[in-house]
């Protein structure tokens, strides 16, 4: 039998405090969608959970042209796609935020416990990557900012120390003409876990037809999620063509180290991560455009 | 629904009717008690440590620590069964049968599949029992583990019962061996069939292990008294069939067993196994409390019935014009641990769909290192349709016929002969053909890239056997029917319909309750899609001794002979004089002071079968990038004899598409190479949701059964035969390749297109 001490601290001062006192025996808890699951299920276990849903700064969203998106850790995704501002800048975050689980669960989930729980298969995590967001981390010793291509280091590990919290998640204002797209493949259509996953996000010069830059994330193909830096860079200043999302589609494969098991074999799961990057290309190659 | 075909000619008053569920209230309010409400004072929580392993010697057993775990008040193992305690010579010929029946309850030597019972423990609490069971150690010797049927068959496969001889149409076999029986069926000439036929198509098939996939949780809570009577609550479809297994395996008296059936969270065969009553009894016995026990959902995928794995041959023969001629079949069915797979019900229903003049079906019950199997919604029969309709539907590809011309072709009717032996009486296969060829699903063209269309029948018994019902009259007019048979698929409703209908009586008149079994006769399990035909026949007749009863009591007050005296619609009248009439609620409140209240009484034992039948359409698209199918559309149609409850008959068709297109598309045991299930919950175990099903429309044919006072036929299992082999060839004809294994997943779909 396990006894749990549960806080609530109502500032960061004080979440901080709570983490650092119990150092990697503490978690905090946003909706609690993994944490207690994997603490019901014997696959975690801590002394204390400090829970982070009143603490301000990591309950609010907030958008401006200057300084983009600012996504508080513990907000769940339901505000996020309910959000006009989101909704109209980053559609390539709604898709994600609107896939994660079902209804129930996206009124609880958040990207940054998302992020925290840094699971190969993290639905948030490619969009993000492709988006180019930072992540800003608090701690005893002062804060910082990772990008969070750089964050997850292993399934359910990244940079975080015992006792740092993720305050937020900084996603820069849309350049002009731009676009994003996330899409998972699931043998259903909701409930389950990726069997691959890619985001993709790309902008475009005011002719539509010639990239200006792109950048490329996978889920579900490797101990964390994929940066394809690559991909994204073979590109940039391409035209608009086939031949060229066959090629970053060609180069995403190559990043893709995936493992057999019962959610798919590794030759499915490289095949998808190009389906799912023509797809996602595509995508947000039209919302680039205004098609969409 | 509109589209529904009666073709039976009796009008009825309350029969056939869309009456509400007298448990409805309950159930949507959340007061229904299910087994995991169940509190009692003293009430201690119990925890059953399982076998990691799939197939491992138990060297020993040491429970001491969890012993003198504070909070502990009963640990048992094998060791406490009477098995242990009982000799070869006490038992004589029952040692084999109980042996495998104790080892199923907790394994004594060989621990035969992950998931399988060592030992359990009452405790004051759940998280003490969990601690406690953590505590226990067990010594394993892991032996490499049998998985397939195909690997079980090979001869130097592990063996898992040192004892077990293949029993071989009546002989046994002089070595041991993983497979149980072999049985066979066979008619006419099969060389001479294959001779006639101008084609001849043989194709091998595979099937996963699926689990019924029901919400509730297999529970128990037992209370062993100090004067030998044992009380039992729990979730099961059989609460005789538990009381006689209780007994058999704890030798108990079975007169002092009283089991109380609980609300049930669906069953679909899977809750006829006691496999956590004679576990609670046990530490119940031995703590002196009552004791409950639960399963979680990984321990319900992991120890309760799956469906079996299956290994099938399908050859038939068929001549220019359509008709078969000559059928082979090879049958291999998982049995789980321990022997008992459905293949001998497989091979009946195979080809019972058709008047196949020259057949033989040989059937293997394989057992293997997985959970022994159970009954799930037509057992065996889903399979063996989906290897002899992928076939059928080839040749008609092959020929460029027809494939619904081609099955009335072919048909069973009245008075052909299945290949087991049976004859038909009236049945309705060739209506439902018909309907389905005259529906508007078949009838529209389906156009675009990458879709198909399947088109299958199926098959299922519905056999009869023992039901009790009890009906007494209250003094205003209403009555209570007292009956044995849970209520899993609204027949409470069902049952009453049929009491109200032969009382002459409205429906809300009638009171269904489900008792324990001290409280009501004989009744066998709500299954088979037996309830609404077997206990509504039960029903009948307990509403007939209620009128014969009623008629006398009536003649009584008249003072005038029996035979004067008639019961129509609910009225009593003497038959020239017409002053004296009474309502049926006029006589009700006279009895008391007449001569005492009235209770009709009837134990029925149905022989003959039902026959049900139908035949499904589906339209699929498959995205050829991922291997991903989509269900378009759904048509089922079925002849349910008379459908007592036209909305409850159409939930069961629908209910069992469902279950059907799980198997058909995802729904699988994964099994990493030691034998342990890797995807043991709702997330991997992929069941599917309500966003993968299209709506799926019922056409309900009612051609009424001649062995069943209203017609009825029994409607839960025939519907999940037909989707596998329907979805199958939809998916064959989309992608061009013949799907040959289920489930037909995006990954096995996109290999099978590379
Ligand atoms: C039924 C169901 C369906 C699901 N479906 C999906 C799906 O489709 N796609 C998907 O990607 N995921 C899915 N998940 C997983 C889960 O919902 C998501 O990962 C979700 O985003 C987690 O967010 P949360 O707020 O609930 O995190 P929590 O469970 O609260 O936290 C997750 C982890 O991060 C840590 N953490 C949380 N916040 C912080 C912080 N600010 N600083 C430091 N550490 C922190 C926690 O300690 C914990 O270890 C599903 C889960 C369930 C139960």
């Amino acid at each position: 039998m396990e006894a749990i001490e549960f806080t609530t601290p109502k500032t960061i001062d004080e979440a901080v405090q709570a983490m650092a006192s119990k150092g990697d025996r503490a978690r905090a808890l946003a909706g609690g969608t993994d944490l207690l699951v994997q603490l019901r299920g014997g696959r975690r276990s801590a002394d204390l959970v400090v829970d982070l849903k009143e603490v301000p700064e990591l309950n609010e969203i907030s958008y401006s042209p200057g300084s983009g998106l600012t996504i508080g850790a513990a907000t769940p995704c339901y505000r996020l796609y309910a959000n006009a501002d989101v909704a109209a800048n980053y559609p390539g975050l709604v898709d994600s935020a609107s896939l994660i689980g079902s209804i129930q669960i996206q009124g609880r989930a958040s990207f940054g416990g998302n992020l925290c729980n840094s699971a190969p298969s993290a639905d948030a995590i490619p969009p993000m990557i492709a988006l180019g967001a930072v992540a800003n981390i608090i701690g005893p010793s002062g804060s910082r900012q990772v990008p969070v291509e750089d964050f997850c280091t292993g399934p359910g590990r990244n940079v975080l120390e015992p006792g740092e919290l993720l305050v937020s998640i900084n996603i820069p204002a849309p350049a002009a003409n731009s676009g994003a797209n996330y899409l998972r493949f699931i043998p259903r259509n909701e409930m389950d876990i990726a069997v691959a996953g890619v985001g993709s996000a790309v902008v475009l010069d005011a002719s539509g037809q010639n990239f200006v830059s792109a950048r490329i994330a996978l889920a579900s193909v490797a101990p964390t999620p994929v940066f394809c830096k690559a991909a994204g860079d073979s590109l940039a200043g391409k035209a608009v063509s086939d031949e060229a999302i066959e090629e970053a589609a060609r180069l995403a494969m190559e990043d893709a180290k995936p493992i057999t098991d019962m959610r798919g074999t590794i030759r499915q799961r490289i095949h998808l991560v190009g389906v799912l990057t023509r797809r996602t290309l595509n995508n947000a190659i039209k919302r680039a455009r205004g098609e969409e | 629904m509109a589209s529904n075909i009666v073709l039976s000619e009796v009008e009825y008053n309350v029969v056939g009717k869309r009456h509400l569920r007298p448990d409805g209230v309950d159930k949507v309010t959340g007061r229904a008690q299910y087994g995991a409400d169940v509190q009692l004072t003293g009430l201690l929580q119990g925890k059953v440590l399982r076998s990691p392993h799939a197939h491992a010697l138990i060297k020993s057993i040491d429970t001491s620590a969890a012993e003198t775990f504070p909070g502990v008040h009963a640990v048992v193992t094998a060791a406490d069964l009477p098995f242990a305690s009982l000799s070869r010579e006490e038992l004589g010929g029952e040692y084999q049968r109980l042996k495998l029946a104790s080892n199923h309850v907790l394994a004594s030597d060989k621990a035969l599949f992950k998931g399988h019972p060592i030992a359990a423990v009452a405790a004051e609490s759940q998280h003490v029992a969990e601690e406690a069971a953590r505590l226990i150690r067990v010594e394993y010797e892991v032996l490499p583990p049998a998985m397939t049927v195909r690997q079980a068959m090979e001869s130097d496969a592990p063996l898992l019962h040192e004892d077990l001889f293949t029993s071989e149409l009546g002989e046994l076999s002089d070595k041991p061996s993983n497979v149980a029986s072999h049985m066979a069926f066979e008619t006419g000439d099969l060389d001479e069939g294959l001779k006639q036929a101008d084609v001849v198509l043989e194709r091998e098939f595979e099937t996963a292990s699926v689990h019924q996939g029901y919400i509730e949780p297999h529970n128990s809570t037992a209370f062993c008294n100090t004067d030998g009577q044992l009380n039992i609550w729990c979730s099961t479809q059989g609460p005789f069939v538990v009381r006689t297994s209780v007994a058999d395996i704890l030798r108990h008296p079975v007169s002092r067993v009283k089991v109380t059936p609980m609300e049930i969270g669906g069953g679909f065969g899977g809750k006829i196994t006691a496999y956590l009553e004679p576990i609670a009894a046990l530490l119940s016995r031995k703590s002196g409390r009552p004791v409950k026990v639960l399963m979680t959902r990984t321990e319900v995928f992991e120890a309760s019935g799956p469906a079996p794995g299956t290994w099938m041959k399908v050859k038939l023969g068929v001549t220019s014009e359509g008709k078969i001629t000559a059928a082979d079949i090879f049958l291999a069915f998982e049995a789980g641990a321990f022997p008992g797979s459905p293949v001998m019900q497989g091979a009946a229903c195979a080809l019972a769909c058709y008047d196949v003049p020259n057949a033989r079906i040989n059937g293997y019950d394989v057992v293997v290192n997985k959970p022994k199997t159970a009954a799930y919604r037509a057992p065996g029969s889903p399979q063996a349709a989906f290897a002899v309709e992928s076939v059928i539907d080839e040749i008609c590809e092959q020929m460029g016929m027809d494939p619904v011309e081609f099955r009335l072709r072919n048909a069973s009717r009245e008075g052909v002969r299945r290949v087991e032996g049976p004859i038909f009486r009236r049945i309705g296969l060739v209506e439902c053909l018909e309907a389905a060829r005259n529906h508007d699903h078949y009838k529209a063209p389906l156009e675009g890239p990458n879709r198909g269309r399947g088109v299958a029948a199926g098959f299922w018994f519905n056999r009869g056997f023992q039901s009790a019902v009890n009906i007494s009259v209250n003094p205003d007019g209403t009555v209570n029917l007292i009956e044995g048979s849970v209520d899993i698929g609204g027949s409470r409703a069902s049952i009453a319909q049929q009491a109200a209908e032969t009382l002459g009586i409205a429906y809300e008149d009638v009171k269904p309750t489900v008792v324990d079994t001290d409280s009501i006769g004989y009744t066998m399990v709500t299954g088979g899609s037996r309830t609404t035909f077997a206990t509504g026949w039960a029903a009948i007749e307990a509403a007939e001794d209620v009128k014969t009863q009623m008629v006398e009591r009536a003649a009584r007050i008249w003072d005038t002979p029996v035979e004067d005296v008639q019961y129509i619609d609910g009225v009593l009248s003497h038959k020239s004089d017409p002053e004296l009439r009474m309502t049926f609620r006029e006589l009700a409140r006279q009895l008391l002071g007449t001569g005492g209240g009235i209770t009709g009484a009837s134990n029925v034992d149905p022989t003959g079968e039902g026959n049900g039948f139908g035949v499904h359409i589906v339209d699929v698209e498959v995205d050829p990038d991922t291997g991903k199918t989509t269900i378009l559309r759904y048509t089922a149609v079925q002849d349910a004899g008379k459908a007592i409850h036209p909305s409850y008959v159409e939930g069961q068709m629908q209910g069992g598409v469902v279950q059907g297109i799980g198997w058909a598309l995802n729904e699988e045991y994964f099994f990493n190479d030691q034998g342990q299930m890797m995807n043991s919950s709702f997330l991997d175990y992929r069941m599917p949701t309500a966003l993968d099903l299209p709506m799926i429309d019922t056409v309900i044919v009612e051609v009424a059964n001649p062995g069943h006072p209203y017609g009825v036929r029994g409607v839960g299992e025939v519907p999940i035969v037909p989707p596998l082999a329907a979805i199958g060839s939809a998916i064959s004809h989309a992608v061009g390749r013949r799907i040959d294994r289920l489930p037909a997943n995006p990954g096995a779909v996109l290999e099978a297109l590379s």
